[in-house]
């Protein structure tokens, strides 16, 4: 009701003890492609879906690493997520060569809690118009953290943001209680399961779909696209999909060749 | 006090430098590199410890070994892990060994007024897989070799390099003929760094020997003489 008297600026509060501009920093985060992540007791996983604008262009990546421990997945303006990654790796690298250690998850997430807080309360500057999950494995545990334009931040045992993202939040709820004791393939497996459910129209395939993984013993690693195959192929054989798929394919064949005869 | 010269004698001034000992060298094929160092950390003649690695792995492709003061040894190797790390996230692949080897000379050099009291060695293979060794000075002078030794028994391996990787001085042996294998290369390196420890009182303990080839570092370690 009082929304377009109270949004101009993000120092106005509105009548609710809103403030607007940071909650269309979020709805920012909302447009953004799926991504979630969840964990067990001894690895950590981000699944997320890569858009991309037209057939001609790449598909925007949307997870990075940030040290060997930790990684990040984004949701949201790219542009913003670099400074925050740029931001993240140097804390982390500052912390390894002074300290000699693994710069625990929790600790550089709160750190840009408070540089995210920062940008709602000062003159001049804008939220970060974007969400990480945050993954890591330090202190023999496993994290998964939230960060958002607002400047809070939670620990998570699944989570998913993004567009379409309550599909998959919805299928983590109610899977998360066996999240736990699972070995890594499994929980990739509900990852994928769970992209699965809020990626709509949209063909889940290598190119488009990205899984990083992080545990013990296990470094920060984003999966190549084969591997990330594979575990399509398992979750489209039990849904038995393959026909379709390939029918799929045939008809994109056919596309092509009557380009061809046009140009000709 | 004055001298008959006129000059006066100063009393001895503190020295922000120590020498910690120990012997390193670096031998490169043509298709991989052999580098190693030994352990001991000494001061004075006592042995400060047994082990203290002057080795570090920068890149799958590429390794340091220094000698000289402990201290900046570990500085200087921990200052080039991270800038290794910042290269590769803003490259997106990790450091050429010619890119770490200039990064050297560079980090030696920004300390042109207060040196790095280390004497590199940096050995790895190249862009095209071939086997390289370049060998430093305190303030980063660069040259790319086929072998190297640095360190206080570097006088005592040099010599035997030249004679059995260079061939020089050799009436037995054509150099058409010879071909240095990984096998005779790791051999070499093992019995000159031993031979070292035998005569130099700085060298011994153990040494950490490291053959990398293209398909990656391969890391050992092996004992020498304790006393």
């Amino acid at each position: 009701m009082f929304r377009t008297q109270y949004d101009s600026d993000i120092s106005i509060y509105s009548p609710e003890g809103r403030l607007y501009q940071i909650e269309y920093a979020m709805q920012a985060v909302a447009q953004g492609s799926t991504a979630l992540g969840l964990k067990s007791k001894t690895h950590a996983v981000v699944v997320t879906l890569m858009r991309s604008s037209d057939e001609l262009s790449s598909h925007q990546r949307k997870i990075f690493k940030v040290d060997g421990h930790m990684g990040i997945a984004i949701s949201g303006l790219t542009a913003d997520a670099r400074v925050l990654l740029k931001f993240m790796r140097n804390e982390t690298l500052h912390h390894k060569f002074v300290y000699g250690s693994d710069l625990p998850t929790g600790e550089v997430v709160s750190s840009l809690a408070m540089k995210s807080q920062r940008n709602t309360q000062r003159w001049g500057r804008r939220p970060y118009g974007v969400g990480l999950l945050v993954i890591g494995y330090d202190g023999d545990k496993t994290h998964l953290y939230q960060t958002s334009p607002s400047g809070n931040c939670f620990s998570y045992y699944a989570q998913a943001i993004g567009s379409r993202s309550q599909s998959a939040r919805t299928y983590l709820e109610k899977n998360f209680k066996e999240f736990p004791e699972l070995g890594l393939e499994e929980l990739v497996l509900h990852g994928v399961k769970a992209l699965k459910e809020s990626s709509g129209k949209e063909t889940l395939t290598k190119l488009n779909v990205g899984i990083a993984v992080v545990g013990k013993e296990q470094k920060f690693e984003i999966l190549k696209p084969n591997k990330v195959q594979s575990y399509l192929d398992q979750i489209l054989q039990t849904e038995g999909e393959i026909e379709i798929e390939n029918e799929n394919e045939n008809e994109k064949d056919e596309e092509a060749e009557t380009l061809e005869l046009k140009l000709d | 006090m004055e001298t008959y010269l006129g000059e006066k004698q100063q009393a001895r001034q503190w020295s922000p430098y120590i020498n910690n000992g120990g012997s390193c060298l670096a031998v490169a094929g043509d298709d991989f590199a052999v580098i190693a160092s030994d352990t001991r950390m000494s001061l004075g003649y006592s042995i400060k410890t047994r082990y203290s690695t002057k080795y570090l792995k920068i890149t799958e492709k590429c390794s340091i070994v220094s000698s000289g003061m402990q201290a900046d040894i570990f500085t200087l190797h921990k200052v080039l892990k991270s800038r290794a790390q910042i290269y590769e996230q803003k490259h997106g692949k990790p450091m050429s060994t010619d890119a770490v080897a200039k990064l050297v000379s560079r980090l030696l050099y920004y300390r042109r007024f207060f040196p790095y009291y280390t004497f590199n060695i940096v050995a790895g293979v190249d862009e095209d897989g071939v086997g390289c060794v370049f060998s430093y000075d305190a303030i980063g002078t660069l040259e790319r070799v086929k072998y190297s030794a640095s360190g206080s028994g570097s006088s005592l391996i040099e010599p035997v390099l030249d004679n059995q990787v260079a061939l020089k001085n050799r009436n037995d042996i054509k150099k058409e003929e010879f071909k240095l294998t990984k096998e005779y290369a790791i051999d070499l390196v093992k019995d000159a760094i031993t031979s070292a420890g035998e005569r130099d009182i700085y060298t011994g303990d153990f040494v950490e020997i490291s053959v990398i080839d293209l398909n990656g570092t391969h890391e050992d370690k092996f004992e020498l003489r304790f006393d």
